[in-house]
């Protein structure tokens, strides 16, 4: 028994920090996203009403909530494959027996992770200037039209997915990384032996063994631009034509610009059910193709 | 034991003292300019009150509002603040505000429209502290190349110039700029229908009256005819730097622009620039009630104090001295009879126009319903394939949803 | 053969290289930014480097606009969490890998479950208890909540399940007290993910956006990433001096991460793979 007293002494600060500061906002969120709380009811609690689902039915019938639910499935949609191409394809290069420097690679590939992404987001806001931005004068110096990167509607949201995925291709890729130096030798010898070229032994070897450390990428990348928010805070403000407004942002506006908490905590849940379900749809995937 | 007793009490004692003479600190925000020059008039004010220290901090417009809802929300109003006249209703209905005492501010001096729009249900709750509207500030000398010698009067005037000068000017130049981001023009051409903006009490939207129809089709149109650019603000990168190149002839915004446009346009250009009252429908007319007040929160631990910095800043002379630091227009009657202002050509048109101001609206939700009429206009401008009979209805739609928790606050005022 | 290899091998450090390049070409651009005079940045053709440079951006950062009371709100908040959260984790991340307990597997794997859940979730009323507990727009709003987490939690229970049972069994029949055990025996095993988790924690930290924003309202209190966030508003055409804002809040962050890279590499390893 005194063990047990004491191991209760070693979790319990942190037991308490975690239920009081996330497990009971969570529950009170959930609570919350069924009533009308609004800055009436935080003037006067007595103004508050409770709603049932009123909250849910109403953002369904939103028009914004749908465009910021689109925008952000572009995002994911189109940002998380892009995301794991590109570290993939690093991590495949940086492994292979003709990388030179890997060390230095290594770092200079990650640096963009551990950058604060508010710094670095102004700093792409300006290389996307559309007169005096580099990208521009990039394109310009090929031949091409320059782009009204953060004016035009339809070129927002790409812009931003190029942001999202500089800033954070180098940590899929260290995760990449150790899985492909998990893969043993063996396995490409037989490869080998067996007549196999460098693309079968990709795709026979390799992205087979990969598939643990594809599923978590998976699942962290998709889960972390689905909680989009930051650089449209700091890039576009949502604009052009609320073509950058994402879920999260979306929420932020009617929580913390309108005080709606009743709505604000409804978005904040619908989210978390996408995300659930995202997240669900690839563990079943990956079980599937597991028993093929 | 006894020394330890004599010597907390002496500790104790020292304390208080200290605390006693320790100067009350109180905090002031203030937005924009007005937030960055009031700082000059504060040394005068702590001398005249050694007691009182003024902590003044500058937010800028874009994040005032929010803020000071979130600083309500996690109890941390400042003590006295600068409030847009428009979102006054909605921090008295949070019963955020302490009211003013007649004694503290005397309300004959000032222009009776616009302490008007501090009063809700008979209680002032902020002081103004300056007026302001929108009219235009046009290029003289552009106008005159295009063939006027006076600015317009009525909105077919005012077309009939705006084409001439299209013509002369070609495709990058402009008859005039009305960034889609702000709703104050649109807003102005409004207020100068017959109609008001919302009805029942102001519990639902009146946007698809055939008055707003008609200034949202004048509105649209400057942008169909190619008068003004379907720009955001953020997309012109100085707009001072435009109007001296003359990319637009006519600009509409408010009495803070004296002062910018005296400080940034060259010194070439300066007897080339006026203002003039807003052309209305079928002559002059109308434009926005605006302005700032000063509050003090209900809230505070330093309510004495705070007024006194609210009585001073009311004065007549601090409030001329305030004018001639920001352009920004007073409030008192008395002091737009100091020879200054009395000979300010570019503040006569104001003086004009102030007879002639209608408040927007006294909703709490007013704010959010102007931000979202912004939105569907901008929408409709940038070609979503809107018509003015659907964006009208659809900024309806929105005002009735954001007014419902009014309506029923308001049905379970009048139950028994 | 060997004609193939050379190619081969050129395109391989090439893209490296070109990869590379995207990577680091941004920040070194935001560096070089930082010290033209104002204006010249917007010049057309945009400049690489700086024709004369100075230190005039600096400067105004610090003296017009307060950029070291925000640097060191953010030192003083991330130190203090690291510190706190450090204490915290450890001492929970070891019980539930070594000791016994009621429901202590139970309890564990609720607490897994909750990494799912997106933390915006509880941020709105995780607001209104703050504000109940008068910490809104103080640093307590900002580090309280972040004294213990679940990720931080794991992570040393992984790494503690590896330390060998018959070591903390020995010192327990020598009739030591379990405090003198975590403090002499475990402590000094776990010192690899002691840094690693310092490392991170204090990355994140500094990092934080969304809740520093949405909690410390006064310029005072905030953290650099919100007061930057703030000045990028306000001061959309001063290119240079952003950068310079920038440059110092990342820079801290980067020297801690080219110090410490191997650690934290590792630690992201562990969290990851493992497990």
């Amino acid at each position: 028994m005194k063990l047990n007293w004491a191991a209760w002494a070693f979790v319990a600060p942190a037991l308490i920090v975690i239920a009081v500061f996330f497990f009971l906002p969570v529950l009170a969120g959930f609570a919350l996203s069924f009533t009308d709380f609004d800055i009436y009811a935080l003037a006067d609690i007595d103004n508050l009403r409770f709603v049932g689902f009123a909250n849910y039915l109403e953002l369904l019938q939103t028009p914004l909530f749908w465009k910021a639910l689109g925008n952000t499935l572009y995002f994911v949609g189109v940002g998380v494959p892009l995301s794991i191409a590109a570290s993939l394809g690093a991590a495949l290069l940086l492994n292979s027996k003709l990388a030179r420097f890997r060390p230095f690679f290594r770092v200079a590939l990650f640096a963009p992770v551990v950058t604060t992404l508010v710094a670095v987001a102004i700093v792409w806001r300006y290389l996307l200037h559309t007169r005096s931005g580099l990208i521009n004068y990039g394109l310009e110096s090929l031949g091409l039209a320059p782009i009204d990167w953060l004016g035009d509607p339809r070129w927002a949201m790409p812009a931003i997915i190029l942001f999202a995925v500089w800033k954070n291709f180098g940590y899929n890729m260290i995760i990449f990384l150790a899985g492909l130096q998990s893969i043993p030798e063996e396995h490409y010898e037989a490869a080998r032996i067996d007549g196999a070229s460098s693309w079968q032994q990709l795709r026979y070897v390799t992205l087979p063994m990969l598939r643990p450390a594809l599923l978590l990428v998976a699942i962290i990348t998709v889960s972390g631009y689905f909680q989009l928010f930051a650089e449209p805070y700091v890039m576009t403000q949502g604009n052009p034509l609320q073509s950058t407004v994402s879920v999260l942002y979306f929420m932020y506006q009617e929580g913390f610009t309108w005080w709606s908490l009743g709505r604000a905590s409804a978005i904040a849940f619908l989210l978390f059910a996408l995300i659930l379900a995202a997240t669900l749809l690839l563990l079943r995937w990956n079980r599937r193709v597991e028993t093929a | 034991m006894r020394i330890i007793l004599i010597l907390v009490v002496a500790w104790a004692l020292a304390g208080c003292k200290d605390s006693a003479h320790a100067p009350t600190v109180i905090r002031f925000w203030a937005m924009g300019r007005e937030g960055e020059v009031v700082r000059q008039l504060i040394p005068d004010f702590e001398r005249a009150h050694p007691d009182i220290r003024v902590e003044v901090q500058q937010l800028p417009w874009t994040a005032a509002h929010q803020k000071l809802l979130t600083a309500f929300a996690g109890e941390a109003l400042p003590d006295v603040a600068q409030l847009g006249n428009t979102w006054l209703p909605e921090f008295a209905a949070l019963h955020a505000l302490d009211p003013v005492q007649p004694s503290v501010i005397d309300a004959s001096d000032y222009f009776p429209g616009i302490w008007q729009t501090n009063v809700i249900d008979h209680v002032a709750y902020g002081v103004p502290w300056y007026v302001d509207t929108r009219l235009l500030f046009y290029r003289r000398d552009l106008l005159a190349e295009a063939g006027y010698a006076a600015p317009p009067t009525t909105w077919s005037e005012w077309t009939d110039m705006l084409r001439a000068i299209k013509q002369r000017a070609g495709p990058d130049r402009y008859g005039a700029l009305l960034p889609l981001n702000e709703y104050e023009p649109l807003l102005a051409f409004a207020l100068q229908q017959e109609a008001p903006l919302l009805r029942d009490g102001d519990t639902r939207g009146n946007f698809r009256s055939g008055d707003f129809q008609r200034a949202l089709r004048f509105y649209r149109e400057m942008f169909d005819n190619g008068f003004a650019p379907a720009t955001n603000a953020n997309q012109i990168s100085n707009v001072w730097d435009e109007f001296a190149r003359g990319s637009f002839t006519f600009y509409i915004t408010g009495p803070w622009s004296i002062g910018e446009f005296k400080r940034r346009l060259p010194a070439s250009l300066q007897a080339s620039w006026m203002t003039a009252p807003l052309p209305g429908p079928e002559g002059a007319s109308y434009s926005i009630a605006g302005g700032s007040s000063l509050v003090v929160f209900r809230d505070s631990p330093h309510k004495a104090a705070a007024w006194q910095l609210v009585q001073y800043l009311s004065q007549r002379d601090v409030q001329l001295r305030f004018h001639e630091l920001t352009g920004n227009l007073p409030p008192r009657r008395s002091a737009w009879n100091d020879e200054g202002l009395r000979n300010d050509v570019h503040a006569r048109a104001f003086r004009e126009q102030l007879e002639r101001v209608k408040p927007a609206s006294k909703v709490p939700e007013w704010e959010r319903i102007a931000t979202d009429m912004q939105l569907v206009v901008e929408h409709m401008v940038q070609g979503s394939g809107l018509t003015i009979e659907e964006a009208a209805a659809e900024i309806d739609r929105r005002a009735d949803r954001i007014l419902e928790k009014r309506r029923w606050l308001l049905a379970r005022k009048e139950q028994p | 053969m060997k004609g193939t290899s050379r190619t081969q091998w050129l395109l391989a450090n090439g893209v490296l290289v070109l990869l590379a390049f995207f990577a680091l070409f941004p920040l070194l651009w935001m560096l070089s930014v930082s010290f033209m005079q104002p204006g010249e940045a917007s010049s057309l053709p945009p400049p690489l480097l700086p024709r004369s440079a100075t230190l005039a951006n600096y400067h105004e950062l610090f003296e017009r606009a307060g950029m070291g009371r925000y640097l060191a709100n953010s030192l003083l908040v991330a130190t203090a969490i690291t510190f706190l959260s450090l204490v915290f984790n450890l001492a929970a991340g070891y019980a539930f890998a070594k000791l016994r307990f009621a429901g202590r597997d139970r309890i564990f794997q609720t607490m897994l479950a909750a990494l799912v859940i997106p933390a915006q979730v509880a941020m709105i009323p995780l607001f209104l208890i703050m504000k109940w507990l008068h910490l809104v727009n103080s640093y307590g709003g900002v580090i309280v909540p972040a004294m213990a987490t679940v990720f931080g939690i794991f992570l040393v229970r992984q790494y503690a399940r590896s330390i060998p049972n018959e070591l903390l069994e020995a010192a327990r029949i020598d009739g030591a007290g379990e405090w003198r055990i975590f403090a002499t025996i475990v402590l000094p095993l776990l010192k690899p993910i002691v840094v690693t988790l310092a490392i991170f924690t204090f990355l994140a930290s500094w990092n934080d956006f969304m809740w520093p924003l949405i909690v410390l309202s006064d310029q005072a209190w905030q953290t650099a990433p919100v007061a930057l966030a703030g000045l990028s508003r306000e001061h959309v055409q001063d290119n240079e001096l952003m950068m310079a804002g920038s440059v110092v809040t990342v820079l801290p962050v980067l020297l801690l991460f080219l110090a410490l890279q191997r650690h934290y590499l590792e630690g992201l390893l562990l969290g990851s793979v493992k497990g």
